[in-house]
């Protein structure tokens, strides 16, 4: 059978040991901690939250297909649905409350004038198939935003349109197979190389273009392996999908010869910027040799990530791929008016196609530019060091009780490493210890991620921590380290024991999925 | 009845005439932890070995599972579809995958027997 | 500069921790050549106020929908958004929250998420819903790679009046995969199933079909799932005004085996275009080949109810390269809206709200038919319609923007080819239209047809 990457990770708890809080409460609330039934348990009929006066009535036109039975929902008032949701909130973890120190996923401070610019009406409320004249505003904020982007990475062209990072690699990858098509090699050149410690988007990427993926192991510093990447290279090879800094927080100092090489080999390189936030200011990824690199702008550009999206993840290309950029694009007409490119014609005859309804993730351009603005070019350098300095710092206060799988052989980016051998022997696993984490009030790090490293731990500070915060994380890491190193395994094992819920039985949720709530 | 072989990538075969029967190790269920879904192949695909042939889903993992032997797919255990756990349980027994009728009943020889798996495993403890 | 709150003083304490001389040296390993001495050439930060300003005159040289009468449809529908949606989905407990990879801690989206997809599968007839997917097109194009799977043939027919971002989008992704797509003729007079039905044979994986379709059309589509069950193939429906579900029979009534929306017309504004919330609902034998996260019940360690993400063996952080689809993030936040609008609607409020929609747009089309050189195309419809004009559609919507009347979508906007299609134009009624609204278009219509 194929690798079996779950390290051991129990999926179904053992029965919690005896409760703290004995004797429980004869509502089973805790103080703060409310329980909420589901919505469809709160039902009563004909209720509704929104008043609306009987329709006009006129004869229908449904064509003989009206709804005949019930959908189902249940009939609440506005305070009930306010108080529903405003409980189910205080069940989250979340940036308002706490450091949420993530690996590759950049949680930082949210502004909230991000939010009121996203609400203007002169933005929110835009129908995105308005005639040309009525959107110029529209038009313009893209384009800044585009300027931005394209002066930040250094690369002269960007398609605005996809979704969110996976989504941008698509359609950089979706790029690169048009270019080799363009040049009579797609069928030719079918193999993408990934290097193992890659997020799991760039391999299925690959995979949903067709192309067949090549890993690359790392070397001993957790960078690319060089040799092993220049035997990979050949007149097979369409890409490497390379995420620089990379997921084991370090960057790849070797990135030009990687571009050089391959470029000479005839393939492409599609940087993953999911890292952008280490070098934003600092580094333009278009001086470092790539042809397609995604921005996601609720990592970076701080659009908030909202329990799982909505993202935005703008791709950057190179001259060679700038004319496969997908439509819609936008256009400068000779009156100085923009206009939207809709289909693949004229100078847009090469676009690769559409990825996406209408025109990209507007509400996200808008809290993305009103980000930059804010930080400006100086703002922007700042982030990046403070981020770099804020990761390195907990690096070196953490690095006495912690294991760093590749030694200390040098400053990491945006982000730090560890593994799970401080751990040995102590009965206590990377699970454990992040289920701790959470009793002692913060968001667990990134865990059993990249693959490449057993138990890892992968901590992003983010630039919007102060030392403070930095110094209590440390001495709670610390403090945790020391425990299951001195046999107080209990803490681990039984963690949770304060959150809302202890640990959930992933292997019953699997085994008999119940998806939905089903009415009696 | 014969013993079980193994394969490097922890399926066992047990030869019973020119059938054989297959599944993973316990090694294998052991560190996939709790299974909570097999996908089974075709009864009467034809396989080489080697051929990816049934998935066994953890719930952090998806491994494929090779064909161990060469043949065609003359039954599969929907007992295991039904209630993975078996394969926790018993993976040696009735959390058995899949039957293949052999081409060669010579092959299943050249996989490891259960003392060279053992020592084979020892080797991967990291 | 207000969010980055380390001062000189942190600065060099920490880097005295760290043992690094300065900054420069935590960049030692970028190439010297790609290091920036500076900042890059654009403008430096700017206080709150400032940039408020900057970004509201932009803001101020659009044309808000709101500000005028407004009749776009066309995949996006402009719906009164009632002020606790967006109160609640900025409480920064959601807002500022991640995926909920650690469920004890984010019970909140999860319980969100599996309510969610109980309304999305009621509301479709469908047996089960994920978390969302980007948009409603590119939910489509995740159907059609799905049914793929499902059938193990790689073939989809598209209907001719499939919005043509949606089948652009589609086709996009097959012609990647090198998997042939074909489409029928747009039908403007009509919902055309028998020309999908015709189209269905046994190498077909699946039918793609609107409903509303993109002119408007509503049709039975239980005869197309008939045909497409009896050659294996499946029946993939989408639909991009979720508003009219709450009047019309549910796909799920008819045999859909996969249904891809477009959830914005519920508890989201019209944005320009995004972010938008891609619906997928899908019968529970199908789920493990359902692209996309989903959320499960389950019990903790105390026994208690509780929810998880689940079945993630199909996702690509664990399947990787063999994964159903690549997508991570998706629109968690626009499924919190929509969930709270839902649930304020609820059954009551949901009725009422389709039954205002249709009502609207009746009254639209009975005035504007009365208007000359306006033809209605649509025989049934729920709250938009294509009309024929005298003149092409898109000079006259360009001309009544000048009045500030937002007409609808000329179709040669979505058919650029189609010359034929040149006079049509898609009119969108909601509840949002007021009778003046109506009294406007069609005055303005008059006047501009005549001349």
């Amino acid at each position: 059978m194929s690798a079996m990457n779950t390290q051991g990770r129990p999926t179904k708890p053992e029965a919690s040991a005896s409760s703290d809080t004995a004797p429980a409460t004869f509502t089973g609330n805790r103080a703060l901690h409310l329980e909420e039934k589901l919505i469809f348990e709160k039902d009563s009929a004909g209720r509704s939250g929104i008043d609306m006066p009987e329709p006009p009535k006129v004869v229908d036109r449904l064509g003989g297909l009206s709804r005949g039975e019930a959908v189902g929902l249940p009939g609440l008032s506005e305070p009930q649905v306010v108080r529903h949701y405003t409980r189910l909130s205080q069940k989250n973890y979340a940036i308002d409350a706490g450091l949420f120190p993530l690996g590759s996923c950049t949680m930082k401070h949210n502004p909230r004038l991000n939010e009121r610019m996203a609400r203007l009406p002169g933005f929110a409320d835009l129908h995105p198939m308005q005639p040309e004249s009525t959107i110029q505003g529209a038009l313009q904020l893209m384009q800044q935003l585009s300027h931005w982007i394209m002066t930040l990475t250094g690369m002269p062209a960007v398609a605005l349109s996809p979704g969110a990072g996976a989504h941008g690699e698509l359609t950089g990858m979706a790029a690169i197979r048009a270019a080799l098509e363009a040049r009579g090699e797609a069928g030719k050149r079918r193999k993408v190389l990934v290097p193992d410690s890659a997020h799991g988007t760039n391999p299925a990427t690959a995979a949903a273009l067709g192309f067949e993926v090549a890993g690359i192991e790392e070397d001993s510093t957790g960078r690319v392996n060089l040799k092993a990447f220049e035997a990979s290279l050949g007149d097979d090879v369409a890409a490497i999908m390379l995420t620089n800094p990379n997921t084991c927080g370090v960057f790849e100092y070797d990135i030009r010869r990687i571009a050089d090489a391959l470029h000479e080999a005839g393939g492409y390189f599609y940087c993953d910027g999911a890292n952008f936030n280490a070098i934003v200011g600092r580094v333009r990824p278009g001086d470092l040799g790539i042809d397609a690199m995604h921005l996601n702008l609720h990592k970076t550009f701080s659009t908030p990530h909202g329990g799982g999206g909505p993202g935005s993840g703008p791709v950057v290309y190179s001259e060679a791929l700038a004319p496969f950029a997908p439509v819609p694009r936008i256009q400068q007409n000779a009156d100085g008016t923009l206009s939207l490119v809709e289909q693949a014609e004229g100078d847009a005859a090469q676009a690769f196609g559409r990825v996406k309804g209408f025109h990209g993730q507007m509400g996200m351009f808008v809290r993305a530019l009103t980000y930059m603005l804010s930080h400006g070019a100086d703002g922007l350098r700042q982030v990046a060091e403070d981020a770099v300095l804020n990761a390195n710092y907990l690096k070196a206060r953490l690095k006495s009780e912690f294991s760093l799988p590749y030694g200390d052989t040098g400053p990491c980016m945006h982000e730090v490493l560890f593994d799970d051998t401080f751990l040995k022997g102590t009965g206590v696993s990377t699970l454990d210890f992040s289920k701790a984490m959470i009793d002692e009030g913060f968001h667990p790090m990134t865990m059993y991620f990249p693959l490449v490293v057993h138990g890892a731990m992968l901590i992003e500070p983010t630039e919007t921590e102060t030392k403070n915060a930095l110094d209590e994380f440390a001495d709670s890491l610390l403090a945790l380290a020391k425990a299951a190193k001195a046999g107080d395994s209990e803490r681990f094992t039984q963690a949770p024991r304060f959150a809302p819920r202890r640990r959930l039985d992933e292997t019953q949720a699997a085994r008999k999925p119940v998806l939905r709530w089903q009415a009696g | 009845m014969s013993e079980e072989r193994y394969t490097e990538e922890h399926e066992w075969v047990r030869l019973e005439g020119d059938i054989a029967v297959c599944g993973i190790s316990n090694y294998a269920q052991e560190q996939l932890g709790d299974v909570v879904f097999v996908e089974l192949p075709e009864v009467g695909r034809v396989v080489a070995a080697n051929d990816e042939i049934a998935v066994v889903e953890s719930v952090k993992a998806a491994s494929d599972i090779y064909a161990p032997v060469a043949g065609e797919v003359v039954e599969v255990n929907s007992g295991v579809e039904d209630d993975p756990e078996i394969v926790n349980r018993d993976a040696l027994g009735e959390g058995w995958l899949f039957k293949i009728k052999l081409d060669d009943t010579s092959e299943a020889s050249k996989l490891m027997d259960e003392s060279s798996y053992e020592d084979y495993i020892a080797g991967l403890d990291d | 500069m207000r969010y980055l709150p380390l001062t000189p003083q942190d600065r060099e304490a920490m880097l005295a921790t760290i043992g690094a001389a300065s900054i420069d040296d935590l960049f030692c390993d970028v190439p010297e050549a790609a290091r920036l001495d500076g900042p890059v050439d654009l403008p430096s930060h700017a206080g709150e106020m400032a940039v408020e300003r900057q970004m509201s005159r932009l803001a101020l040289q659009n044309h808000a929908a709101g500000e005028g009468p407004c009749f776009l449809g066309a995949g996006a529908y402009r719906h009164h958004v009632p002020a606790s949606v967006d109160y609640l989905i900025q409480r920064g407990e959601f807002l500022t929250a991640y995926t909920p990879y650690q469920p004890e801690i984010a019970q909140g989206t999860l319980q969100v998420l599996f309510e969610f997809q109980t309304q999305v599968a009621m509301l479709t007839g469908m047996e089960v819903a994920n978390a969302s997917m980007y948009d409603g097109a590119t939910s489509c194009a995740e159907a059609v790679m799905m049914a793929a799977r499902v059938t193990k043939r790689n073939k989809a027919v598209l209907s001719g009046n499939l919005h043509p971002h949606y089948r652009d989008t589609t086709e996009t992704l097959c012609r990647m995969t090198d998997f042939p797509v074909s489409e029928t003729a747009p039908h403007v007079a009509g919902a055309d199933i028998d020309a999908l039905i015709a189209a269905v044979d046994g190498s077909v994986g699946c039918v793609v079909v609107q409903y509303p379709d993109v002119f408007g059309h509503i049709a039975d589509l239980t005869p197309l799932a008939d045909a497409c069950h009896a050659a294996g193939a499946l029946m993939v429906v989408v639909c991009t005004e979720m508003v009219s579900l709450g009047a019309l029979k549910p796909p799920g009534a008819m045999g859909a085996d996969i249904v891809a929306g477009e959830g914005q017309s519920i508890g989201n504004a019209l944005n320009f275009g995004g972010p938008y919330l891609g619906l997928f609902a899908t019968r529970q034998k199908l789920v493990r080949q359902m692209p996309g996260r989903v959320c499960g019940e389950t019990v903790d360690a105390d026994g208690q109810r509780g929810y998880v993400l689940t079945l993630s063996t199909r996702e690509q952080h664990i399947r990787r390269e063999k994964a159903t689809s690549n997508i991570c993030t998706n629109s968690g936040l626009c499924a919190l809206a929509f969930s709270i609008h839902m649930s304020l609607l609820g059954e009551a409020g949901l009725n009422r709200l389709a039954a205002w929609n249709h009502a609207t747009a009746v009254q639209t089309a009975e005035r504007l038919a009365g208007v000359p050189g306006v033809e209605l195309l649509n025989p049934a419809f729920f709250n938009e319609f294509a009309v024929q004009l005298s003149k092409p559609a898109a000079g006259v919507v360009d001309a009544l923007a000048e009045q500030g009347i937002l007409a609808g979508v000329p179709a040669s906007r979505l058919y650029p080819d189609q010359t034929d299609l040149a006079n049509v134009l898609l009119v969108a009624a909601t509840e949002t239209v007021e009778p003046e609204d109506i009294e406007s278009l069609a005055l303005a219509l008059t006047k501009e047809l005549a001349a």
